[in-house]
């Protein structure tokens, strides 16, 4: 079936629908990873986003099990050159555009996802619709569908559950978090106990967590700046780990800005130089704000980590706590795995301020 | 750490002359390492053996040594030019084999030189199978079990105790020669005893076979600050059981999720930094298809022909980083070549996939053995990028040049067809898809293969499109069919109409190809490399500029005949162009090479050297004209079709190329001008073929017409012959007439002409040392003259000039004589660079590519200070010689012939032809012995000059021995020889016994014209061949030799 993506410019691209019909709006990004479409299309910081795939042949490998991200797909649509027919994997256990079908995701393929991209580059990330036809009645209306505006609320829980464990208690704030948060945590033996992203300071400790997590999700921080009094309170109490969104809204409550990017960050091999290691690793990213490195001067932050191309400030650290905060995703999944020790470095901390709380 | 400032002045060793695992890879890394160091300041002082090499260009070093690469002349170069440093780790396994033998020798550290890059017990580390067996175990990476034996009772001992099947890999040996598959005790015996032999050190590794994995690999790159980086991952369609180097590869990873690509990742980077390589470096790994298990199966701590790979799928330039690398700089302070504004570290994104395919020379060797394993056979290799699968694959299959894309199968039953897929030959991929369209299921070949059935289902959508394309003639489906990599021709046959149709339809719909940037970042930053492929989607993204621009093809895969030679003239036309004001752009298909690299030209289109591929640049570029000269036989045969369609060829026009080529048209040409040449005519039938033969009379040479290399040429002695001839060895038809010449036994030489019409300049004659009967590219050749009268080579730089100007030639030419009492005969005229241009450029000190390139942009070589005739002679004598890779071809007739049978060439120049010719055999791998004893086994025919040879050996303290009649005939002429027996007799004491037990430490052997191979002859020349005895199967080639051990020797005579 012929389909259309249309972007707020007006560009065109011709393809052939898979999985869902329904006509969809969302913002139009890219992904650079060459593998990891699954975890990609599960995780929560796509919420509501049409992801275009640069590799150009998905699903290869198909869908399984154990890669998800969330349980359900987060993403709005996803434009790809190919899809797989037959898959090439013994985890898979089915392919990806029947993966759509069960999950009415709409899907686009014999895209040229490169000139998109490009397009994407060159434009900035921008609005788009998948429809049946290129009628403009059709695409009117579907530009008026609403966007998922206050996203990471959405893509929060709905109320607190525990991945319970032997060890240390984290409280998790969840503004869309990814499983492997979860699964980075469960394998250093952390108690996460996870709360929806409107949670009072007073609720959360509560439970007498030994740190607090503040996790990734999708859409611009300021919408969710009801979040900011929460972690400014906690951060003076516990150790704190911000990832991604977390890192965004960190720097905002400690009085910094964020501002979109043009394109954003989104592929595996962004490398970044953490000041207090000789080396440079490549991380998993996934953002399309960042924070602004200007309006960090009057505040007590400072930065710890570098984008070493375009300089993105990748990490924060509150000058006197042990609060900090990384932009990309050391839990990885899909991407490197070359900044895992940020976790051992949080446990640290948070080992550490046990022994001086116990003193 | 920034770039070191306490090191000047850097010695880079070369891989030497071209071998099969060994290849223009290294031209291409070697290169590209000189001009980096250059780049940072560096003194640069090269030493390499291959004069068919751009890296031996004096630009690319401060100084260039064309010398043999052994200790004594490395060590001589380093006493004389004292380097600070030498940087061994981008010249191949010669290069690190030659740091590791200076180390052990004790000059490096007298001279106070040092090794960078990786580390010599690093590299140790790597390659020393138990060391390396250890450090896996050390940091918990897997290996399969396995043990290093010294003895054949060690490995029979560990056999018994993990069972069948096992794999056998001896140390130290190029493309894992001597290595395979065992399944029983006997094979495992017959391999191990091999293995130990070849190995320099005597060892092998047994271990358990991982055959049907995954089989992974990554090129990894670290530096001293230990960032560590994927520049690029690769799969092989082919699984574990085939070496990397003869399967089919693609690059990214296609079937790995990201959990198991990170954890191979993860084990990668974990190895390369414990193992402190500093510099690039491949790793193989294996990976279950049931499990997460992987097995890590190899690490290259060097750059390796994957890396050249990996350089040209990604644009990530990764010898050129790792001579930076070397020279201490860091990956985070490096500026990214690509896009220039971002630094080089950086794990490259792919937005197409990449196909690698071995081109392996197995249509020129008929006899050998063509299966597939762990002994790597490919010269050469194909790569293609597509942005689906089967586009990248199809792409890859025509740059082959192997004229079967749909090979007819008819005369082969399923069940033969199945039955050769294990164990798997060089058509396997034919063989499946002729399978898949008989219906067989995937999952069945997947079952006997092992190959992943995500590619083979891409084999079966390629046969599927072929199905529909057979009743469907819609443009949708043509368009289909496109985007998949059908080519024009393929659509045309199943359409019956011609490529022209399919062309003029395609565009008259807009179906046209676009070109895609290849950026390393999948279009993540803006970048400005021109490196582009083609493919059918929406956006074109090479925009032709306003600059007048050139186009010129390539020289493919390198095979034997076509080798690293024609890229230097590619390279060298490529940078004339330019510096003559205009684009130059190339096109070539050839992922080795130096003249893919996307900094040679303006723009580089990476595709395959097909009409229809060139048509389409032509149509997006519309350049000034196409040059074919430098592309070898594969550009030039593209002449007269891209003429017919109106692309202008620069230099001598088709007509005049056709003229050089048509037998009956050259033959023309030579009785107007008045040159003599050898009786000869053409035929298309046996009758006629008879009828020709016997009018001039026996021997004759008999060959098919436009060949490449010498096919299917022989001597043929009688009517018996050849009537054998033409009805085993070629297809003759009108189309495809066969060439009789008489056959004169005379010597050899060749020139190389440049010429503008007007001007004609011959830079030197290139005498060979071996008579007529033996392949040009198979003989020694020597420059000056040694023994050629002053009135021949008159008469060659005559006759050379009256064929330039008959032909009009503009460009090059090259010319062959055979020369007979006194009397030079043409017998072959190739209108383009050949093979020697290399070696002569650099001999005569006259650029001829540079200057046939300035001839074909309308300058005049009366402007460029040049006129008609022979340059003067240098001094200098050079010597060039053939190298071969029969150690790697088991059961290849290693006699040489009129069929060439070389894969590479060194050189050795001196002040004396005796020290010259010393140096070429030493340069070519000749062991050259001073004592020991000579076996003799020659025909008839040879036997009164053999004995005059063996004579001479006997003088020097050799001893001799000879098989029963040779025996006899040299005991009549007083010469002492020891008697052996027959190999087929099973004698105790025969020439292969000899040969194993070290008895021998040279071996003559002659055979007849008749070519019909015995089989104790070949026997003995495998034997010799696998116990590395030299062997010589031309007695002038032994004559020489006798040359040079004479002038070494003092004369021990008694009064």
């Amino acid at each position: 079936m012929k389909r259309y993506l249309v972007l707020k410019n007006g560009s065109i691209y011709k393809g052939n629908g898979f999985g869902s019909k329904k006509i969809v709006h969302g913002e139009l990004v890219f992904s650079t990873g060459m593998t990891g479409y699954q975890e990609s299309m599960t995780d929560a910081s796509y919420y509501g986003q049409m992801l275009v795939f640069t590799y150009p042949l998905i699903g290869n490998y198909g869908i399984n099990r154990d890669d998800m991200e969330s349980l359900h797909p987060t993403v709005n649509a996803i434009i790809v050159k190919e899809t797989a027919r037959l898959t090439g994997n013994w985890r898979s256990q089915m392919t990806l555009t029947r993966y759509a079908e069960i999950e009415d995701l709409p899907g686009i393929s014999c895209i040229d996802t490169r000139a998109l991209s490009k397009e994407l580059r060159s434009q900035g990330s921008m609005e788009a619709v998948v429809v049946d036809s290129l009628d403009e009645k059709v695409i009117h209306e579907a530009f008026e569908r609403p966007l998922a505006i206050s996203s990471a609320q959405m893509a929060s829980t709905n109320s607190i559950y525990q991945a319970p464990n032997s060890g240390l208690r984290v409280a998790m704030l969840d503004f869309g978090l990814k499983d492997s948060i979860l699964r980075a945590l469960a394998k250093r033996n952390v108690n996460v106990i996870v709360f929806p992203s409107d949670t009072s300071a007073e609720e959360i400790m509560k439970i007498n967590p030994d740190g607090l997590l503040l996790s990734n999700g999708p859409g611009d921080p300021l919408n969710i700046s009801y979040a900011l009094p929460t972690i400014k309170k906690l951060e003076a109490k516990l150790p704190v780990l911000g990832i991604c969104m977390g890192h965004q809204l960190f720097a905002l409550a400690n009085g910094a800005k964020t501002y979109k990017m043009k394109f954003g960050h989104r592929g595996f091999n962004h490398s970044v130089k953490d000041k207090n290691q000789t080396r440079t690793n490549f991380t998993s990213q996934n953002h399309g704000y960042a924070v602004e490195e200007a309006s960090l001067k009057n505040t007590d932050l400072e930065v710890t980590q570098r984008e070493i191309n375009d300089g993105t400030v990748e990490g924060l650290k509150l000058k006197n706590c042990p609060a900090f905060s990384v932009q990309y995703h050391p839990d990885a999944s899909p991407g490197p795995h070359d900044a895992e020790y940020v976790f051992d470095e949080f446990i640290d901390a948070m080992k550490v301020n046990q022994k001086a709380g116990n003193k | 750490m920034p770039k070191r400032t306490d090191i000047k002045k850097i010695l880079v060793i070369g891989s030497g002359p071209i071998v099969i695992g060994q290849a223009a890879e290294f031209d291409y890394s070697g290169s590209q390492a000189c001009l980096s160091l250059k780049e940072e300041g560096y003194q640069v002082i090269l030493i390499n053996s291959n004069p068919a090499t751009i890296m031996t260009d004096t630009e690319i070093a401060d100084k260039v040594f064309i010398e043999p690469i052994t200790v004594d002349f490395v060590s001589k170069i380093i006493r004389q030019e004292l380097p600070d440093a030498i940087l061994p780790t981008l010249g191949g396994q010669t290069g690190l084999n030659m740091a590791k033998e200076l180390a052990d020798s004790g000059i490096l550290k007298e001279f106070h030189v040092e090794l960078l890059g990786t580390k010599l017990d690093s590299i140790e580390e790597a390659e020393d199978r138990e060391r390396f067996k250890e450090l896996m175990l050390q940091i918990s990476e897997p290996v399969p079990e396995s043990k290093t034996v010294n003895n054949i009772d060690e490995a029979v001992e560990f056999a018994n105790k993990i069972g069948f099947p096992l794999v056998i890999r001896p140390a130290y040996t190029l493309g894992g020669t001597g290595g395979g598959f065992a399944y029983n005790l006997d094979e495992f015996k017959e391999i191990a005893h091999n293995g130990l032999r070849l190995s320099p050190i005597n060892q092998i590794l047994v271990e358990r076979s991982i055959m049907g994995y995954k089989e992974i690999e990554m090129e990894v790159m670290r530096d001293h600050k230990d960032n560590a980086m994927i520049v690029c991952s690769m799969e092989n369609v082919d699984p574990v059981g085939i070496h990397t180097g003869d399967s089919i590869v693609t690059s990214p990873v296609q079937t790995l999720s990201d959990r198991e690509y990170e954890m191979m990742r993860d084990a990668a980077l974990k190895i390369i930094r414990n193992l402190h390589i500093e510099g690039g470096c491949n790793v193989q790994m294996a990976l279950s298809k049931e499990s997460m298990q992987y097995y890590i199966i190899e690490v290259n701590p060097r750059v390796s022909r994957s890396s050249a790979l990996a350089s040209k799928a990604t644009g990530y330039p990764i010898a050129k980083l790792a001579a930076k690398i070397a020279v201490g700089l860091n990956l985070d302070e490096i500026n990214n070549p690509i896009t220039q504004t971002t630094l080089a570290q950086f794990e490259p994104a792919l937005d197409y996939v990449v196909t690698k395919i071995p081109r392996w020379p197995f249509d020129k060797f008929t006899s050998a053995d063509n299966h597939l394993g762990t002994q790597m056979k490919a010269t050469g290799e194909v790569m293609a990028i597509g942005r689906t699968f089967e586009e990248s694959l199809l792409k890859a299959i025509r740059s082959l040049e192997i004229g079967k894309n749909n090979e007819d199968y008819q005369d082969t039953t399923t069940k033969d067809l199945i039955n050769n897929l294990m164990p798997a030959t060089d058509n396997r991929i034919f063989e499946i898809a002729e399978l898949i369209r008989r219906n067989v299921t995937i999952e069945e070949i997947s079952r006997i293969t092992k190959i992943n059935i995500f590619f083979l289902d891409k084999i079966k959508h390629i046969i599927e499109i072929e199905n529909s394309l057979k009743t469907d003639h819609s443009i949708e489906l043509l368009e289909i069919a496109k985007q998949y990599g059908f080519n024009d021709e393929e659509i045309a046959q199943l359409w019956h109409q011609n490529s022209d149709e399919i062309r003029d339809l395609r565009k008259q719909n807009d179906i046209t190809p676009v070109y895609k940037m290849v950026d390393t970042s999948a279009g993540e930053f803006e970048s400005h490399t021109p490196y582009y492929y083609s493919t059918y989607e929406q956006e074109n993204e090479s925009i032709k500029t306003s600059k007048p621009s050139v186009l010129v093809l390539g020289s493919g895969p390198i095979r034997i005949g076509q080798g690293v030679e024609f890229d230097y003239a590619t390279v060298h036309g490529v940078q004339t162009i330019q510096q003559m004001g205009y684009e130059a752009i190339i096109m070539n298909s050839n992922p080795e090479t130096v003249s893919t690299d996307f900094s040679i030209s303006d723009k580089l289109y990476f595709e395959p050297l097909t009409l229809e591929d060139v048509l389409n640049v032509v149509d997006l570029e519309q350049p000034e004209g196409v040059i074919l000269q430098f592309g070898g036989q594969t550009a030039i045969n593209l002449a007269e079709a891209l003429h017919k369609r109106g692309v202008k060829i620069l230099g001598t026009t088709v007509d005049n190329i056709n003229r050089a080529e048509d037998r009956h048209q050259f033959d023309e040409i030579i009785k107007k001008i008045n040159l003599p040449q050898p009786k000869g005519d053409t035929a298309t039938d046996t009758t006629e073929a008879l009828k020709i033969a016997n009018k001039i009379g026996y021997p004759v040479m008999i060959r098919p017409s436009y060949v490449l290399g010498g096919k299917a040429m022989e001597i043929v002695n009688s009517d018996d012959e050849l009537n054998h001839y033409m009805h085993n060895a070629v297809k003759v038809s009108n189309d495809h007439p066969v060439l009789i010449d008489s056959y004169l036994l005379g010597s050899e030489a060749e020139v190389d002409v440049i010429s503008d019409g007007d001007t004609i300049v011959i830079p030197g004659i290139l005498e060979h040392i071996e008579r007529a009967g033996i392949h040009s590219g198979d003989s020694m050749g020597v420059y000056p003259p040694q023994q050629m009268h002053r009135s021949v080579q008159e008469q060659i730089e005559g006759d050379a000039i009256h064929l330039a100007k008959a032909l009009d030639t503009k460009g090059l030419m090259n010319v062959q004589f055979v020369i007979k009492d006194g009397k030079a005969y043409v017998i072959e005229v190739n209108p383009r660079a050949s093979r020697t241009i290399p070696f002569m450029s650099k001999v005569t000190k006259v650029p001829m590519t540079q200057l046939a390139t300035k001839i074909m942009l309308n300058h005049k070589l009366a402007d460029l200070g040049y006129q008609t005739g022979l340059v003067e002679q240098a001094k200098r004598i050079s010597v060039k010689s053939p190298v071969f890779s029969f150690s790697k071809l088991p059961m290849v007739d290693n006699t040489l012939g009129p069929e060439m049978k070389s894969t590479g060439e060194a050189m050795g120049s001196d002040k004396s032809f005796s020290k010259a010719l010393y140096k070429s055999f030493i340069a070519s791998g000749i062991q050259i012995p001073n004592t020991g004893t000579v076996l003799f086994t020659v025909c008839d025919k040879d036997k009164a000059t053999a004995v005059n040879l063996a004579k001479r050996f006997r003088h020097l303290g050799f001893q001799i021995e000879a098989t029963k009649n040779t025996q006899e005939y040299f005991e009549k002429y007083d010469l002492k020889t020891k008697c052996v027996g027959k190999v087929a007799n099973d004698d105790v004491i025969n020439p292969v016994t000899e040969l194993y037990k070290h008895h021998v430490q040279l071996v003559v052997n002659t055979i007849d014209n008749s070519n019909t191979t015995f089989d104790d002859e070949a026997k003995i020349r495998g034997a010799a061949i696998e116990s590395s005895v030299p062997l010589f199967t031309a007695l002038d080639t032994v004559s020489s030799l006798l040359t040079v051990l004479e002038a070494q020797a003092f004369d021990v005579t008694a009064l």
